[in-house]
């Protein structure tokens, strides 16, 4: 089925794929932007209660889409995982402690005798929240906006110092931190995953007070979030990208790179477009009216997310573009075509991603069996198992 | 002036990966195995209606989530750290050794975690037979989780299935299938959860003993007991016969690695295998002393067991440098059929290999397709090499013999110990006397940090066993890492050490309470 299809194909096809977990992470992180706010929304101990235990029984799908997305980056484009990896060592060690102090600390939190006591708990969560959220966004932010890398695959013959991919920066990542088109992603990032947390209690908690303080934090991240997310897209549809001849792969810069490309994919410019217009109705809805929409706007919110992050992924894989430029060495930069798997893996792997439906209708299916009603104080006090 | 890999970049990295997998390995055991216990007590509970069996599922699953939780916070790190610390392996082998890493993330990971909560929230909210569906299924996700990071590791101890391009440089896989049914990678897969099995089994009988001995939920151990028991009498036997299977394997794969788990320099027909053994910690390789200072064998069986004949010639390690035997196994590289080659001789060639690939690679560059084509022949020629040409001296093929064997000989002894244990607390609990034999219910409880112990010394006689390579004779450690400071590994590595040491306390004390107030609460507060 796959094997007569050309290695071109499967590279884009494993780009879409790639771009898919990667939109799907960023909304799956409403359980970050959630755990920024359990102070903020939380403001009794039963109040917070809720709050973690609404996040807790979706925490581990974030993190599982986290850990999977790296497991197919690294199987169908491992020239990145190598290059980014071993080279931005800094900002992805910064991205994954976080995320090893969250995972244990939704079960141990509220744990008798649990040595830290809850309080650092839910430090860990909001550490995690925060800075979780801003990194991923830097990190993406540089698939634009480019980092100092170079890339000699004939290094494998230098017995000596045989090191393929070299970091060029000392700060092994941080350094991306100084570009503010960068932190302006990883503000948006930040800012839109604390309105999907918010959006997230309003569908799932049925309680009041959390209700109320969640409709007056709703503005107070949808405003920041849409300014940064406003600056980056003007920054990267202002400057120039990094575009790749087809015939031999050579990269040169292009003004207006990636306005370019939103013209010529307009399927792409429609996505973007939906998917803020849907952001954007998901922050309304529940600001205009109360009752019955207040639930509902994570039901575009959600969607508008990922459409909006799928189209930045696409903006930059396809039509010709580098996705992972080199600023230290264009011709280093990566493309889809020259960072991927051989035509027999992504093939293989292209069997195994006939899987994902399966995996996502059972997911969905488990969820509606133990998210049958609303989460509220009633049950939190049965004693069942909570966290 | 030539740049040089930095020897302290090396020996961080190695200290990190082995810091982080060996906290790993602290919690994935007892999740493989408890998984199956519980789901095995909850079948009871459906099977009979009885809600004491409910009582005793739920107790034994409070458990598996404090020890879930912390094994997925220390396996993040790990599936990141072969891009973070390891980029060049990375490349040079990522075609065929990311696909299960990706492939454990789309098939297991999300099943357990899915089925994970409908085991912990479901109870009132899904039928009796959709929850224990789910916790079977939890069980299967997570060794399926196992079977997928298992081959991933197997294939680095015995590369099958693919082929060096020297246009991208970097190995490719030409067959999926054989990766996947590698007899390294099915031996190792059948092992090591079964060694999980064995831990999760251990555990939950030195519970129950504790509660035996402190005559408290006297029902609940009992019957635990007997579960667990049962289980794992039958794994650990199942265990040893694996474990033969993976020496079988070891044998014939990396016979370095066999001659260091067994402290042979010198090898002979015939060999013994060392039943109690103390290594002369002056012995040099090739200076022909005995190396051991006391030893007692069973004499012929190492022959036997590695090669399934009592008179095969069983090489040491001093043979395996100098070269020049007839090795054993038919399928050995084709160079080697009738005598085995030199290291030093490997050497040489690894260097033809990758001076060809220079070659070729410079010629690419100038479009010359004849040189290209010229070099090819000697690259393929010397390539099953490629490794060695990174290494300079001879000596630098030998692992650390005493750490692979005391690991070893004390895996093995716990093996035999566990199987003992499991038919002598059986044979007490099916006459039902065990309250009366307090000494074995406090040995029961004292056996626990042992089987983590074996564990551990397993996974040190499959790593340390492999050194210096991380792939078999193609790429050695020194030529894997990242091109990092080793100051910025140093810093992560006491991160990690710190963090998980303190987690690792954290769950400690979590899981102590959480058997201090047993059952009745069902584990909440
Ligand atoms: C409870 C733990 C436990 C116990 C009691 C045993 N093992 Fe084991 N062993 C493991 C847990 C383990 C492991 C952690 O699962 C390893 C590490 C890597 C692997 O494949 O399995 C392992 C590795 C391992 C290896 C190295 C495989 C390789 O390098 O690929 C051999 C030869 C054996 N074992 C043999 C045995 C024998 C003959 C045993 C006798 C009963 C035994 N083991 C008991
Ligand atoms: C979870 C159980 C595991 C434990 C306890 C473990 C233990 C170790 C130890 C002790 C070392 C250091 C050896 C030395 O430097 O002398 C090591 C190295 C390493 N292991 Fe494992 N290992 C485990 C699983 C795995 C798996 C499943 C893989 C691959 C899929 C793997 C890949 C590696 C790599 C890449 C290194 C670094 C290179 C090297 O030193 O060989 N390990 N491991
Ligand atoms: C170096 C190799 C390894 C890597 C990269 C790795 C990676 C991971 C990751 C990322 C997780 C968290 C998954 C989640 O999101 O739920 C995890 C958990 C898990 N891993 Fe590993 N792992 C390694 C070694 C092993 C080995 C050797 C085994 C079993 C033989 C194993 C079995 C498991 C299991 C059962 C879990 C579930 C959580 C738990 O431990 O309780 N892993 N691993």
């Amino acid at each position: 089925m796959f094997d007569t299809i050309t290695i071109e194909t499967l590279q884009a096809y494993w780009w879409i794929i790639i771009a898919l977990l990667g939109s799907l992470l960023v909304f799956l992180m409403f359980v970050q932007g959630g755990q920024t706010l359990i102070y903020t929304i939380g403001k009794t101990e039963p109040e917070r209660k809720i709050l973690v235990n609404a996040l807790g029984r979706k925490w581990e799908f974030t993190f599982t889409t986290l850990v999977t997305f790296g497991g197919a980056f690294f199987a169908s484009f491992p020239l990145f995982y190598s290059t980014s990896f071993g080279g931005a060592y800094w900002v992805w060690m910064a991205i994954l402690f976080p995320f090893i102090i969250q995972a244990v600390a939704y079960e141990f939190r509220s744990k008798p005798n649990n040595f830290l006591g809850h309080k650092t708990y839910e430090w860990f969560l909001i550490i995690n929240g925060f800075l979780g959220t801003l990194l991923i966004g830097v990190a993406v932010a540089t698939f634009y906006t480019g980092n100092a890398f170079s890339v000699n695959k004939s290094a494998i013959t230098n017995l000596a110092d045989p090191v393929i991919s070299r970091w060029q920066h000392p700060w092994h990542g941080l350094e991306a931190l100084l570009n503010w088109r960068n932190i302006a992603l990883g503000l948006a990032v930040f800012f839109l995953s604390r309105v999907l947390g918010i959006l997230y209690f309003m569908n799932t908690i049925d309680d009041e007070q959390i209700l109320l303080r969640s409709k007056k934090q709703l503005p107070l991240n949808a405003i920041p979030f849409l300014v940064c997310f406003l600056a980056f897209a003007f920054a990267i549809f202002t400057m120039p990208g990094f575009a790749v001849r087809p015939y031999d792969g050579t990269i040169m810069g292009e003004s207006y790179k990636y306005f370019h490309n939103l013209i010529q994919m307009p399927i792409v410019m429609l996505m973007l477009a939906a998917g803020v217009v849907f952001v954007l109705l998901g922050v309304a809805l529940p600001l205009l009216s109360f009752e019955k929409s207040a639930a509902s706007g994570i039901w575009y919110a959600g969607p508008g997310t990922i459409l909006t992050v799928f189209a930045l992924f696409c903006l930059v894989g396809f039509n010709n573009t580098a996705y992972y430029p080199s600023v230290y060495d264009m011709q280093s930069s990566l493309t889809i075509h020259n960072s991927s798997s051989s035509y027999y893996s992504l093939t293989a792997m292209s069997y195994v991603s006939l899987l994902v439906p399966f995996v996502v209708a059972y997911i969905w299916y488990a969820w509606k069996a133990i998210n049958s009603r609303k989460i509220d104080q009633k049950e939190m006090d049965e004693g069942g198992h909570s966290y | 002036m030539p740049q040089h890999i930095d020897p302290a970049l090396i020996d961080w990295s190695r200290a990190q990966f082995a810091l982080t997998a060996m906290y790993h390995w602290i919690f994935v055991p007892l999740t493989l195995g408890l998984a199956f216990i519980v789901a095995i007590m909850e079948t009871i509970y459906v099977r009979t209606g009885n809600p004491e069996w409910k009582q005793i599922t739920k107790f034994w699953m409070t458990l598996f989530g404090i020890n879930f939780a912390i094994g997925v916070a220390t396996g993040i790190i790990l599936e990141f750290q072969f891009g973070t610390n390891w980029s060049n392996y990375s490349w040079f082998v990522g075609d065929i050794f990311g696909a299960p890493l990706a492939i454990e993330g789309i098939m297991a990971f999300f099943l357990e975690s899915t089925f994970i909560a409908v085991m912990f929230f479901g109870w009132d909210k899904v039928s009796k037979r959709f929850h224990l569906t789910a916790t079977w299924l939890t069980g299967l996700g997570a060794n399926l989780s196992a079977l997928w990071i298992l081959v991933a590791n197997a294939w680095m101890q015995y590369p099958v299935g693919m082929q060096f391009n020297p246009d991208t440089a970097r190995n490719e896989m030409v067959d999926f299938w054989a990766v996947l049914c590698s007899p390294v990678a099915i031996n190792k897969f059948l092992h090591t959860v079964s060694s999980g099995y064995v831990t999760a089994a251990v555990f939950v009988v030195g519970i129950s003993a504790w509660f035996l001995l402190k005559k408290r939920h006297t029902q609940l151990a009992k019957r635990s007991i007997l579960v667990a028991s049962i289980f794992g009498l039958v794994t650990s036997l199942f265990l040893a016969f694996t474990g033969d299977g993976s020496a079988y394997q070891v044998s014939q794969k990396q016979p370095m690695k066999l001659a260091a788990m067994e402290g042979l320099y010198k090898g002979k027909n015939g060999a013994g295998l060392v039943a109690i053994g103390i290594l002369d910690p002056a012995k040099q390789p090739g200076d022909g002393k005995d190396a051991f200072l006391v030893k007692i064998e069973f004499p012929k069986l190492l022959s036997f067991l590695g090669y399934r004949n009592p008179d095969a010639f069983v090489p040491g390690i001093d043979d395996i440098i100098s070269g020049g035997y007839k090795p054993g196994f038919d399928h050995v590289n084709p160079a080697e059929k009738e005598r085995t080659l030199s290291v030093e001789e490997k050497i040489r060639r690894g260097k033809l290999a990758v001076r060809a690939l220079a070659v070729y690679r410079e010629a690419r560059t100038a479009k010359d397709t004849a040189v290209m084509n010229q070099s090819l022949p000697e690259l393929r020629q010397n390539f099953a090499w490629f490794g060695y040409a990174y290494l300079n001296d001879p000596q630098s093929v030998i692992p650390n013999v005493p750490l692979t064997f005391y690991s070893f000989h004390l895996m093995v002894y716990l093996g035999v110990f566990f199987i003992l244990l499991f038919t002598v607390v059986l044979y007490f609990s099916t006459k039902d006397k065990l309250e009366d034999q307090r000494w074995l219910l406090r040995v029961a409880i004292f056996t626990i940090p042992f089987v983590y112990l074996a564990s551990e010394a397993g996974w040190v006689v499959a790593e340390v066993g492999r050194q210096p390579w991380v792939i078999q004779d193609l790429m050695p450690v020194m030529a894997a890492v990242s091109k990092i400071d080793a100051t910025s590994v140093i810093i992560t590595f006491w991160l990690f050490a710190a963090v998980f040491s303190v987690l690792l306390t954290a769950e400690l004390m979590i899981m102590i309470k959480q058997i201090k107030i047993g059952p009745k609460e069902g584990g909440h507060n």
